[in-house]
């Protein structure tokens, strides 16, 4: 019997190390990378021409990522490595199986595949804020992106906002490379952090990360704002200033050309979608992921789970997640178990996600803003649908749940798929409807999950 | 002319020439076309839907909010296609 075609979609952390579990089960998996050089988004490389050294681009994680990118070299003779290569389309095959619509460097292709590991990460999460369309408005990710990947700033003087652990972290890696920071904003009450501290702590190698960061910043003198209540980005033609309240509801402003501010991370689980997994939704972070065994099964029998893409974990818990997977996959196949391994993945496993959970509790996505988004507030990026016309379509012409208000509006039918709004409006949906968000559901996926150049023959 | 991105690493390597509506501009090999094109310029390109301009936001080919056409008909991501001698961007008038 042939052995299957297994695919792993994605080549971050827990694309990789997937990889090189099936690598050394002889199994030559299949590794789809949208990006260039394999190392996913947190541990991006440079493009060729413009490397720097590791600990510039990484800072404390240079030498986890030093040992991502050494292994994705060394699997380069074990894999199948297809770089710049997007899945757009997943289509169950009879009996079992998938056919993959990719779209890489030679053009379209259709993949047959047995069994299927996605990988495929996660994205900031946003909420709208009041002139977050202007030109020079970034999530926090792509301020990092520019930094580690180009060696560039988003602008001359940077503003941060955010509501997660990449603010201080960002904020730490631009004030070190020598870019301007206006202010660095965390939307997050401080009460919520000295609350989850002590669960925190049980992770003392990243509560250390956390602290030096935090000090770091205070060294430096960084306007760093706990608690802040609400920003807008001001402006003409572009950003011109930031302006914000603080907890104790003082207004300020500061004048800056660039602003960072995403709130979160949320799964990128299109492709599980279309693959048929079950979704289940996520009370603490208030999102919708594909269902996921501990040991990274889906509901569907050939289609396995791991990293941020069906739970947000962080590197260090994709790196053991796709490991994991990769030994059920291994399993499901019949092969020779390792129990031990298992079981210590197992162990670490566990003890990240009660680290996790305090994590989620520290940053909770302000969800609440949507009530202070104005009628005239703007959505969705890609067709410019505001949140007056999400309102009325859920008080005058009925939309309860989301692909009822996606027929009405076009919300999330545009370039990225609701990729970017789609959190926001299903809670701007349960607000209007006074609903709790899980209720309003979620975006299906469709192919092609993102744009496909007509000019390229299907 | 200045624009919203500010280079922090200067690094040697080749130059890559390119346009911007007509008007030469220069590049680092290894530069992103978003980098190329914002390190002149302050927007990307005109915004569809509604009056205003747009210079990209997520940078990891998620968002959609970066496509840049050339005067070659292409139309490309910015944040996820490198910079080639030659290209010529057209804006649409964005930032002129």
């Amino acid at each position: 019997m042939p052995e299957p075609v297994v695919a792993i979609v994605g080549a971050g952390p827990a694309g990789l190390r997937a990889a090189q579990v099936l690598a050394e089960a002889s199994l030559r998996p299949l590794l789809i990378d949208e990006g260039h050089r394999a190392g996913g988004q947190i541990y991006r490389r440079p493009p060729p021409g413009a490397e720097r050294p590791a600990a510039a681009l990484y800072g404390f994680e240079a030498g986890r990522a030093r040992a991502l990118h050494d292994l994705a070299d060394a699997l380069a003779p074990r894999i199948a490595y297809r770089p710049g290569t997007m899945v757009w389309g997943i289509a169950p095959r009879e009996p079992a199986g998938f056919d993959l619509d990719c779209l890489g460097p030679e053009g379209h292709g259709r993949i047959p595949v047995d069994r299927l590991v996605l990988a495929t990460g996660a994205m900031d999460r946003t909420l709208p804020v009041p002139g977050w369309t202007l030109p020079g408005v970034f999530t926090l990710g792509a301020a990092q992106i520019a930094l580690k990947a180009q060696g560039v700033a988003i602008g001359r003087r940077v503003a941060l906002v955010g509501a997660g652990p990449l603010l201080p972290l960002v904020a730490h890696q631009y004030a070190k490379a020598g870019a301007t920071l206006a202010a660095v904003l965390d939307v997050t009450p401080l009460a919520a952090k000295i609350a989850a501290a002590p669960r925190l702590a049980a992770m003392p190698a990243t509560l250390g990360k956390g602290l030096w960061y935090t000090l770091r910043g205070a060294v430096r003198g960084l306007p760093v704002r706990s608690g802040v209540r609400a920003v807008a980005v001001e402006g003409d033609r572009r950003v011109e200033a930031l302006a914000w309240e603080d907890s104790r509801g003082r207004r300020h402003r500061v004048p800056c050309d660039a602003v960072g501010a995403s709130f979160g991370l949320r799964s990128e689980a299109q492709a599980a979608d279309l693959a048929g997994c079950r979704f289940v939704f996520e009370p603490v972070t208030r999102q919708w992921q594909p269902e996921r065994s501990a040991e990274g099964r889906s509901s569907q029998p050939q289609v396995y789970l791991a990293g941020d893409g069906s739970g947000i974990g962080g590197a260090d818990v994709a790196e053991l997640q796709g490991e994991r997977t990769a030994l059920a996959l291994l399993a499901d196949l019949g092969r020779t178990r390792d129990a031990a391994r298992e079981a210590r993945l197992d162990r670490q496993l566990a003890r990240q996600a009660g680290f996790r959970a305090a994590l989620e509790a520290a940053y909770p996505y302000p969800h609440h803003i949507v009530k202070t988004i104005a009628d005239d507030e703007i959505v969705c990026r890609c067709e410019g649908i505001t949140a007056g016309a999400l309102r009325r379509a859920a008080t005058e012409r009925d939309a309860r749940e989301m692909n009822r208000l996606k027929a009405l509006t076009r919300i999330g039918m545009g370039r990225c798929q609701g990729r970017v709004c789609g959190h926001a409006a299903a809670e701007i949906l349960a607000q209007s409807l006074q609903v709790p968000v899980e209720t309003v559901g979620r975006l299906r996926g469709q192919a092609p999950i993102k744009p496909i150049p007509l000019r390229e023959p299907v | 002319m200045s624009g919203l991105f500010r280079r922090l690493a200067t690094r040697p390597g080749a130059t890559v020439p390119f346009t911007i509506d007509g008007v030469q501009a220069e590049a680092r090999v290894g530069d992103l076309l978003i980098s190329a094109i914002l390190l002149h310029r302050h927007a990307l390109r005109r915004f569809e839907f509604g009056p205003g301009e747009r210079a990209g936001y997520c940078l990891m080919g998620a968002c959609q909010d970066c496509w840049v056409g050339l005067a070659d008909g292409r139309r490309l991501r910015a944040c996820t296609t490198l910079i080639e001698s030659g290209m010529a961007v057209v804006t649409g008038g964005a930032d002129a």
